[in-house]
């Protein structure tokens, strides 16, 4: 990185004026009521922390949508991450897995008790720490969209390239086209126009897109994170809806390209293919996630470790799966801020940055 | 004092038994250097004369790592507790200083810290008067602790109370904000960046006093916001004076490196760490004043008023964003934690 760092990008998508301008325009044209689901939970948090929320027009309901990977961690995968962490792995994981919690403890209780937890930015770091450390297993716990599937399947061919085999991942990885096709077929499901998740996109491209939008006849704009970004999805959003259109926009071209990043793809095909993924709150769905290929399964810490066999029911008392799916709001949770805080969350969504719940709880209580 | 010709390169269990190794130590790495009368009497405490009100405070500093870009654990023990002396309206006159050492911990490194110590003393004009030296097995601190107490004489026209805070009172904050947080995160194992961020970590007691020698009782209310961050103290005021809080984010001062380096790491400012900064409630008659004179103060440079107590939503603090939207500052909740993605 360089010295002097300055984030470009980001004032000019900040801008009072520019905003403001666009949300009259939304102001203007909105006639009906629209539901519109933000895939991304960087895009709630981002909505929620600009106050966007309330200044859209009453007839724009934003429906907070799945796209928060701690928020889809099953619980068992954080059960199966402390059990390695007792039976001495060193684990490493992204901050905020840590203080979700599993059926008994988080992470970060078991590491107060005497856990090698250590907190990465990056799973190639978990490689140099597997190399430092020749005696001990180093699991990476790698949780994520398509967005961090890239760095984390780098990691295992880093391993591979230098011969480390003391390093392995424990991996859930999700994919959100087919978790909008789940919140799609739903019955439930009133969601008249989807933001798209910027970052995936970047990732991925928009291709995977196009037949979503074809078989459902809804609306799909890639979107960024920013408040410009975010009122320019919005009003894309509402200008197609108010014309009776469905097709595939692109807000945030400036980073997503129409084929993805060739380079990362190539990354996650070489370690990973697609296979079922249970989904917290949601259960399983059917091609909705990445797997280890059998050629680098010995980086496969469920598989190199016996943990296969934790299986842990949900708490009866979080509705995540309501929330996750968008059927419902946060606040329309009868534990929501009671017994469910951020600071003693029943489930995840209260827990990360970017869960609905926290976002709610944190930034928009009844101003 | 030149540690070239001590006969031991690390401190062990020995120099904390109290017997001849303890005194080596002392005499050679500290006394040498604080000498003032009230330390030489090499008492098991300091007598000292202090006059009307009286302001303590004690904070114990257990950061890792120990040396940061703009200061050391030594220098921010002073900072830390010269600071939190002179948010109480008083001038900070004395320090106790007290260590608690992992054996193994490398006399160099011993030294410049000691040496730091000295140095932010001296420019706080405060004066270590007692301290104590402890060692631990390895395994059982990390590296050092070091605590300090601070006693200063509450300044005459002082009148520093939440009771004091109106309805209309504004806010003021002396500079930019999450400097020492993101320095230190830049250095923390596994989450290295490049940057030039500076600790921000320094005395403030000098611009206290001169805001309370000039306005005195219409200074109603000083804090650092320290762990925790801006966001957690604005809040904690709040709930405990059972009004409002209304802020606007174009008016905090953060710098482009430490914003970028927030962004990045998806860490909020408002809950990152300072060590240099202090808000300031006055009674509206005086803010730009106020305003005028910290910003002619080297602490002061970046001085900004952020905000105003309000009547509405009472124990809340509402934030205006950059694009007029309003959101809650809640406190923060455990650590701040680093986002996936």
């Amino acid at each position: 990185m360089q010295k002097n760092i300055e984030m470009k990008y980001l004032s000019e998508y900040r801008n009072l004026e520019e905003t403001k301008k666009i949300l009259d325009e939304i102001h203007k044209i909105t006639m009906r009521v629209w539901n519109i689901m933000e895939i991304c939970g960087g895009q709630t948090h981002s909505l929620v922390k600009n106050g966007i929320l309330e200044l859209l027009p009453e007839k724009i309901r934003m429906i907070h949508g799945p796209g928060c990977p701690v928020c889809v961690t099953p619980l068992n995968l954080i059960d199966k991450a402390i059990e390695l962490l007792e039976q001495g792995v060193i684990v490493c994981s992204f901050g905020d897995m840590i203080r979700v919690p599993g059926s008994k403890k988080s992470l970060l209780e078991a590491k107060a008790l005497g856990g090698d937890l250590r907190i990465l930015y990056s799973p190639i770091e978990a490689v140099s720490i597997a190399k430092q450390n020749p005696n001990k297993e180093v699991v990476f716990f790698a949780v994520g969209f398509e967005t961090t599937a890239p760095a984390n399947a780098l990691s295992v061919l880093h391993a591979e390239k230098e011969g480390i085999s003391n390093y392995s991942i424990l991996a859930s990885h999700v994919l959100v086209p087919p978790a909008m096709e789940a919140i799609l077929d739903d019955k439930l499901c009133t969601i008249d126009a989807f933001l798209a998740a910027g970052h995936v996109c970047a990732i991925m491209g928009v291709q995977e897109y196009y037949p979503l939008v074809a078989k459902y006849k809804i609306p799909i704009i890639v979107t960024g994170f920013e408040p410009l970004d975010l009122v320019q999805g919005i009003y894309m959003a509402v200008k197609q809806l108010e014309d009776g259109k469905y097709k595939l926009e692109n807000q945030y071209a400036r980073v997503v390209k129409e084929n993805g990043n060739k380079a990362a793809i190539e990354v996650i095909q070489n370690v990973f293919e697609i296979g079922n993924r249970e989904w917290r709150g949601i259960g399983e769905i059917p091609n909705s996630g990445y797997v280890i290929k059998e050629a680098y399964r010995k980086y496969d810490a469920e598989h190199k470790f016996n943990i296969s066999n934790i299986k842990v029911p949900e708490n009866s008392k979080c509705m995540a799966g309501e929330i996750l799916r968008g059927i419902k709001r946060p606040n329309e949770c009868s534990e929501f801020g009671k017994t469910c805080k951020p600071a003693n969350p029943l489930g995840a969504p209260m827990v990360s940055s970017e869960g609905a719940c926290a976002a709610y709880y944190h930034f928009s209580t009844n101003i | 004092m030149d540690i070239d010709n001590l006969d031991f390169q690390t401190i062990n269990l020995g120099h904390g038994s109290g017997g001849e190794l303890t005194r080596k130590l002392l005499d050679k790495l500290i006394f040498s250097v604080f000498s003032n009368p009230y330390l030489n009497e090499k008492h098991d405490g300091a007598i000292v004369k202090i006059e009307g009100r009286v302001a303590i405070s004690t904070d114990s500093f257990v950061i890792t790592p120990i040396f940061f870009k703009g200061g050391n654990i030594g220098s921010l023990a002073v900072h830390g507790t010269v600071n939190d002396v002179a948010m109480c309206g008083a001038i900070p006159k004395y320090l106790s200083l007290a260590f608690i050492i992992e054996e193994g911990l490398d006399v160099v490194d011993f030294y410049q810290i000691v040496k730091s110590i000295k140095k932010a003393a001296d420019e706080s004009g405060v004066l270590i008067i007692t301290g104590d030296t402890k060692v631990v097995e390895r395994g059982k601190g990390d590296k050092i602790f070091i605590n300090t107490t601070g006693f200063g004489e509450v300044h005459p026209k002082a009148t520093i109370s939440m009771d004091n805070i109106n309805v209309g009172d504004k806010i003021i904050v002396n500079g930019f904000i999450a400097q020492h947080g993101m320095a230190i995160m830049s250095e923390r194992k596994g989450l290295e960046f490049e940057s030039n961020i500076e600790s921000d970590s320094t005395n403030l007691n000098f611009l206290v006093k001169d805001l309370l020698d000039e306005f005195g009782d219409k200074i109603k209310l000083f804090r650092d916001p320290t762990r925790g961050g801006l966001g957690t103290v604005l809040h904690e005021i709040a709930t405990d004076i059972e009004l409002g809080v209304f802020i606007k984010e174009v008016h905090i001062p953060i710098e482009k490196q430490v914003a970028a380096a927030c962004e990045m790491l998806g860490l909020d400012p408002m809950y990152v760490a300072n060590e240099g900064v202090f808000i300031a409630i006055v009674d509206p008659s005086v803010e730009n004043e106020v305003l005028a004179l910290m910003r002619n103060h080297e602490k002061g440079k970046n001085a900004s008023i952020i905000g105003e107590i309000t009547d509405e939503h009472p124990n809340k603090v509402v934030l205006k964003s950059l694009i007029g939207g309003k959101r809650i500052v809640s406190p923060l909740v455990g650590e701040q934690l680093p986002r996936i993605c």
